[in-house]
């Protein structure tokens, strides 16, 4: 565990129990996922069982208890995006990646989640790599987005 | 701009800075604030909302007014307002464009609330997949609080509110009321028996209001231009405007905002611009998974809470889904089911048992294998769930299934008598094959077949075995020339 | 006014109850039986399992509210046993037979209400956890200690210590073990040791008489709370 990154975090807040959610998703950015032991400290500090850090961890979809892949791919499940095949795009990726849904490469280069409605439902259907939307994708249009993702 | 629209809430997206309060002041901004601190009591206010109408947009349509005097009314302190900003419904984006592109009208809204209410602290909770709209809406809340409209003794008055903008982690369950005072609290967003009901004893045990992006939106809109005006717009039952965000087989996906009791038709074909290449209209779907898919006989329906209701639907949060011929309605239930199975909480055992059963059946019955009883299991498993389940996720998630086979009954029929799917849509029914005459041989489906059923050489055209096919559908996916057809 | 008896109507009878009391407990002081298998007399209601629904007010605006938490109203109409109400129960115990088909309360309290077989599919003949909450819940509020808790959402709901591991705030009284009605929980007592959740707990002989009483490491544990010294609680009830 590394000590000083987590009480970098902590002491950007009041070490209150309410606190437990914001505080996790620090972490999570910092780290991509959150770490059992970063997990155990943050339920002593903020006088919160440990049965409560992991039912929250694992309750929400937002934290990830494994490491995240460097680039993470999202194809969008929404309404608009089911409607124009986003089921077919994510079995599709899912192939050309060679992992499941919620699965990360064993390089940890690239991880692939099912994310609900990114409200952008003109451009369905959406995939998302890390901070990118790419709209209106086609099965056709899928290896020019995850060519790049897999050079060094 | 078409008579239809009616742009009360949206008007300044697109054409005020949101990240600029002094943009958001000189459009009238904080105007309302100023009013209601300088010239009304909080009991004036209070009756304001009250005499407008004004009904919860989150989907509720809860009487705004009398929630809040429940909740002024309430004994204990201190007293909370939360803002629900979670937009679950897959196919809305209406919160997301009010707090990226008005923050400022939601915070405002909050602090004339406050104001009425005394309530001394609120919270924003904003869906995970909205990081811009976290940032924008805390911007609003560090400026606001810069100019004295946040913090102590505001606007010289005896009156002192402060908010905190805080991010959702990623469930669907937390646009419900009381998961989602269990997620402020730090905890898992499993929703509460009622009563006690929010407006009594809500986050902390103190009492609280939630409401929804929209609706605090309204506030400032009915103070500044008074009740009265506000319940000359909409029906008798339901007051003022409402914003959906219009998607799926539409020409025009965008934002409208209509008056209440528009009829459907005008907000699809007039503001939708009709249905993509002049397909057929099949289904529209407000509301997301707990919405019914109501077909074409319901275009002239106005767009009002009761309306809907009766339909078997839910006017919902503003989402609007639109469908064509090429939607399959049991695949679209299964879809939903899907989703509502996947972020039900766990809680309870008709939303948990009954959404992973519901789900079950649907696969069953697209995959080929449905019986005449499912049908019927169905409609008896969704009314106990209805009935039995702890909070409206559980209660509407029959809704699309019910509604399917209530007003679209020959589909099911034709996936579980003839084991055929009428839109092209359920894979496991359908067949796929080469057509001689467009395929160029270029081997891309033969490349993509994980199975081997498609045999043939470089340039000629190539055939697919019908025994070893699986119908991933892949071939139709990667074909550029058509060639690949489909029938059931 | 909240300190007056509140009356109310439940199967047609008239009933006075206390304020602020639940509709289950209102009628079972009628004398009126209503299923239940979350609900424990020593534990917060928290209306999980549904099975203790009720049907109140009067067609068309009647609703069906579990009982064990939704408390009395001066002059509530309450239905134990409608068509909606006994649907609903069916219902709920024919999906709980589907998800834990070998589970013996489940099947006794079907059959009570006729129902000898579930219509859905069963995912893992093996399950005997309906995920009623009572462990987590006994854990919570009566031992304190919060050694295991709900991990997940519907798809992989299930009672889990923290990251799966031996939970280090468990003292291995076995409380949770004691008040799961389909005997999920395992512990098993071997050579004078507990092992419950994945941890080996030393038994405690009594000093006087020689048998086990309960883990040393519980014992302790009360010890610290009560200020007692910690030999006071290794002589047995019966020898004290």
């Amino acid at each position: 565990m590394d000590a000083a990154k987590l009480e970098a975090i902590l002491a950007r807040f009041e070490g209150r129990p309410d606190e437990l959610i914001p505080i996790l998703h620090e972490i999570q950015a910092e780290y991509r996922y959150l770490p059992k032991e970063e997990l155990k400290e943050v339920a002593k500090r903020l006088g919160v069982p440990q049965t409560q850090v992991f039912s929250v961890a694992t309750f929400y979809k937002g934290f990830s208890l494994t490491p995240l892949g460097e680039h993470q791919v999202r194809v969008c499940q929404g309404t608009a995006c089911h409607l124009e095949g986003s089921e077919r795009l994510t079995e599709a990726v899912s192939r050309r990646l060679g992992i499941d849904v919620g699965q990360t490469t064993p390089d940890g280069r690239i991880s692939l989640e099912k994310v609900k409605c990114l409200g952008k439902c003109g451009e369905a259907p959406l995939v998302m790599v890390d901070e990118e939307f790419y709209g209106c994708t086609g099965v056709d249009r899928l290896a020019k987005i995850i060519k790049p993702l897999r050079k060094k | 701009m078409s008579e239809t629209e009616f742009p009360m809430i949206l008007r300044r997206l697109g054409t005020v800075d949101p990240e600029s309060l002094e943009a958001y002041a000189a459009q009238g901004g904080y105007e309302a604030l100023r009013q209601a601190l300088t010239k009304m009591t909080p009991a004036k206010v209070l009756a304001a909302v009250e005499k407008s109408g004004l009904r919860g947009r989150g989907g509720g349509g809860f009487p705004t007014g009398r929630k809040w005097r429940l909740c002024r009314e309430a004994a204990g302190s201190p007293k909370y307002l939360i803002c629900n900003g979670s937009e679950g419904d897959p196919g809305a984006f209406l919160d997301r464009a009010l707090m990226e592109g008005d923050p400022h009208a939601i915070v405002e809204g909050m602090i004339i609330g406050a104001y009425a209410i005394g309530a001394t602290h609120g919270f924003i909770y904003v869906g995970l997949e909205y990081p811009l709209a976290v940032q924008r809406l805390g911007r609003a809340v560090t400026q606001a609080r810069e100019q004295g409209f946040l913090g102590k003794k505001i606007l010289g008055k005896n009156f002192s509110f402060d908010l905190t903008v805080r991010r959702g982690a990623g469930a669907y369950v937390c646009g419900e009321e009381t998961a989602l005072i269990n997620f402020i609290e730090g905890s898992i967003g499993e929703p509460r028996n009622r009563p006690p009901y929010p407006p009594q004893k809500g986050l902390w045990g103190r009492p609280t209001i939630i409401n929804n992006v929209e609706t605090w939106a309204n506030v400032p809109v009915i103070i500044a231009k008074g009740a009265d005006w506000f319940a000359n717009i909409g029906t008798e039952k339901s007051k003022g405007t409402k914003v959906f965000s219009l998607a799926g087989a539409v020409k025009n996906t965008r934002l409208v905002e209509v008056p209440m009791g528009t009829p459907l038709r005008r907000i699809i074909y007039d503001l939708g611009g009709g249905i993509k290449q002049d397909r057929e209209f099949k289904a529209v779907l407000t509301s997301g998974p707990g919405g019914g898919l109501l077909p074409a006989q319901f275009l002239d329906m106005p767009v009002e809470f009761e309306t809907f209701a009766a339909a078997g639907g839910n006017l919902g949060s503003g989402s609007m889904v639109v469908m064509d011929s090429r939607a399959c309605m049991v695949d679209v239930a299964r879809y939903f089911l899907n989703f509502s199975f996947e972020e039900s909480c766990g809680k309870c055992t008709p939303c948990r048992e009954g959404t992973r059963q519901m789900r079950a059946v649907l696969d069953e019955i697209t995959l080929g294998r449905g019986q005449e009883e499912h049908l019927g299991l169905l409609q008896e498993l969704g009314t106990v769930m209805q009935d039995a389940s702890i909070c409206g996720l559980g209660q509407s998630a029959p809704n699309p299934v019910l509604t399917a086979l209530k007003y679209f009954r020959e589909e099911f029929e034709a996936h579980v008598r003839e084991k055929k799917c009428p839109a092209l849509v359920c894979r496991p029914l359908l067949k796929y094959t080469v057509d001689p005459e467009t395929c160029t041989g270029c081997l891309a489906c033969l490349r993509e077949c994980q199975v081997g059923a498609i045999t043939g050489v470089f340039e000629e055209p190539l055939e697919i075995d019908q025994e070893l096919c699986v119908k991933c559908g892949m071939c139709y996916e990667v074909c550029r020339f058509d060639a690949v057809k489909v029938e059931s | 006014m909240s300190d007056q008896l509140v009356n109310l109507t439940i199967d047609g009878a008239a009933v006075t109850s206390l304020p602020g009391r639940s509709l289950l407990l209102a009628a079972r002081e009628a004398g009126i039986h209503i299923p239940t298998l979350c609900y424990h007399d020593d534990l917060k209601p928290e209306g999980q399992c549904r099975l203790c629904v009720v049907e109140i007010g009067e067609a068309p605006r009647s609703r069906v509210v579990n009982s064990c938490t939704y408390p009395v109203e001066p002059g509530l109409t309450v239905n134990t046993a409608s068509d909606r109400v006994l649907a609903a129960r069916r219902l709920v115990l024919e999906l709980l037979l589907a998800r834990c088909p070998k589970a013996n309360l489940i099947q006794e309290m079907a059959a009570e209400l006729g129902v000898y077989e579930s219509r859905f599919q069963n995912e893992n003949p093996e399950e005997l956890c309906i995920l009623c909450g009572l462990c987590v819940r006994a854990c919570r509020e009566v031992v304190g200690v919060r050694a295991i808790s709900m991990a997940h959402r519907t798809p992989e709901k299930q009672v889990a210590t923290p990251f799966l591991e031996a939970s280090e705030a468990c003292i291995g009284c076995g409380s949770c073990a004691f008040i799961c009605p389909t005997n999920v929980i395992e512990y098993t007592e071997k050579d004078g040791v507990r092992t419950i959740w994945g941890r080996q707990f030393e038994l405690q002989a009594c000093t006087v008489c020689g048998n086990y009483i309960a883990p040393k490491y519980q014992l302790e544990h009360w010890a610290k709370i009560t200020g007692d010294p910690v030999e006071s609680f290794f002589v047995c009830r019966d020898c004290r």
